[in-house]
């Protein structure tokens, strides 16, 4: 386990229970007058990996920070494991600690050492013993390849350790969702690998996962379906192979031609 | 050097109630400072409000004023407390406004990615804030808390017009007495700066300390 990142990919991921795990319906927001997300309906089952893919500003950030409510709707309605989101509140933050979120800029606790940011939520938010929460931190830091910088801080690390750390970090919560928000986008290219295969791994052992990303090859090898957002609306919702290789609709073929081709 | 030995108990008495003016005054004003700046950026909107009219209420108020309305005001609703308590309220709740204003520029030189991994974490506003957002915040605000707490101690002498036993008001008793009124004064002012140099000194320190801390 210590070398994950490096580690031969992973097979595919496993197939999805269909039980559904996260329940959008009729959801809409705007921004002033930008309609950002315009009746988003998605359903992602538990142990599904979704890729949202899109065109820039077309609304996939928000759509997963509405997830677990870092962004407030207007109409419609989100349930996580049948709950509909709480308001703002002790109830939220119980919700928040199953939905692990990954960021674009990684995000660590900048005055804490790697060690404190995974065990710090465990300990403040689950009331685990610093012990256990320790020797479950050296464990989740050992599964991304960090066992040996745990007591370094953020801004020594290179922007792929930040990266893993913060998925430790919400791994150690044990979530039943994970959230990415273009997790590599911020990363030197030869760190993107080591990101992308502990993602892969998680997604071969069954995390629900709903991942921005414009790694194409992420997407067909490692999620169940793929969905396309143009102008905050979903386009298409299909198996990635069928939408890498026969997108239906013009914007889609569009966005790939764009991004294919260089 | 005469006024200053011949009257050495006159000054001492001022100087300690400035200090313990300045002291007491500052607490409540750190406190109620964090306090009303947490309530200015929390998630719930009365809180917000209430936090932004303390604030502009308080640091919009001529502090005379202030203190007359403290003295004279509480009285009529059957509150009637020692001067020195009333004094400590008015300069505290006057100083809070400026620590609360600090306290929020502090906060908003921390990355809002801070907070949000936070509260997705699923901590709590006030973990979130305490945990990961003040500490962070802190050293950019040792610097204009230090200022506004040197200005706490000098506004402290307003308290001297409403009876409290402090150091600028001891020249009353000086120039009654008949001593060079000269003399008098730079002996006041030089118990100022011993308090405000002090106040220097330790923010200073502070600043110098939390640095190396990182
Ligand atoms: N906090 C905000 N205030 C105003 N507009 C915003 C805010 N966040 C995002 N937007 C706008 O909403 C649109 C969608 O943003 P986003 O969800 O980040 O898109 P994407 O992640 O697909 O690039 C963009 O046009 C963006 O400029
Ligand atoms: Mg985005």
């Amino acid at each position: 386990m210590t070398d994950a990142p490096t580690a031969p990919t992973p097979p595919g991921p496993g197939p999805a229970t269909g039980r559904p795990l996260v329940v959008l319906q009729g959801v809409n927001k705007h921004y002033g007058s930008l309609h950002v997300l315009r009746d988003i309906d998605l359903t992602v089952d538990e142990r599904e990996v979704v890729v949202l893919i899109g065109p820039s500003g077309s609304g996939k950030s928000t759509l997963c920070r509405t997830i677990n409510r870092l962004e407030t709707i207007e109409s419609g309605s989100i349930t996580l494991d049948g709950q509909p989101l709480p308001e703002e509140g002790k109830a939220l933050a119980r919700l928040r600690a199953e939905v692990g979120m990954v960021f674009q800029s990684f995000n660590l606790f900048a005055h804490k050492t790697v060690l404190d940011n995974v065990t710090l939520a465990p300990i403040k938010v689950r009331k685990r013993g610093k012990a256990e929460a320790e020797k479950r931190a050296r464990e989740l830091l050992d599964r991304v390849g960090l066992a040996d910088q745990a007591n370094k801080f953020p801004a020594q690390l290179s922007g792929g350790q930040q990266q893993r750390v913060a998925i430790a970090r919400s791994l150690a919560m044990d979530p039943k969702l994970m959230l990415f928000d273009e997790p590599t986008s911020a990363l030197d290219p030869e760190m993107i690998n080591e990101v992308l295969e502990v993602m892969r791994s998680l997604a071969a052992e069954g995390m629900t996962m709903i991942v921005v990303t414009h790694e194409m090859g992420f997407a067909r090898s490692a999620a169940n379906r793929v969905v396309f957002m143009a102008d905050g609306q979903i386009v298409e919702s299909r198996p990635p192979a069928e939408f890498f290789d026969s997108p239906q609709s013009a914007r889609a073929r569009d966005f790939l031609s764009k991004i294919l081709h260089h | 050097m005469n006024v200053l030995f011949d009257n050495w108990d006159t000054y001492w008495e001022g100087f300690l109630g400035t200090l313990k003016l300045t002291g007491v005054s500052a607490a409540l004003a750190l406190v109620l400072g964090v306090l009303v700046a947490a309530c200015r950026v929390s998630p719930v909107a009365p809180m917000r409000m209430f936090g932004a009219v303390w604030v502009n209420v308080l640091r919009n108020t001529p502090l005379t004023l202030l203190f007359f309305a403290v003295v004279l005001g509480l009285p009529r609703f059957g509150i009637v407390l020692p001067f020195f308590v009333f004094a400590v309220l008015a300069l505290g709740c006057y100083t809070s406004a400026f620590i609360c204003e600090a306290v929020r520029a502090g906060i908003n030189t921390v990355p809002t990615g801070q907070g949000e991994a936070a509260r997705s974490l699923g901590m709590t506003f006030g973990q979130t804030l305490g945990l990961i957002v003040l500490p962070q915040a802190f050293r950019s605000v040792i610097p204009p808390i230090g200022s506004t707490l040197i200005a706490l101690a000098k506004n402290s002498a307003i308290a001297g017009s409403f009876s409290v036993v402090e150091l600028l008001g001891t020249y009353r008793t000086l120039s009654e007495l008949g001593f060079n009124i000269v003399w008098t004064f730079v002996w006041i002012a030089v118990g100022y700066l011993i308090i405000t140099l002090s106040i220097s000194a330790v923010f200073a320190y502070l600043e110098k300390h939390w640095e190396v801390a990182r």
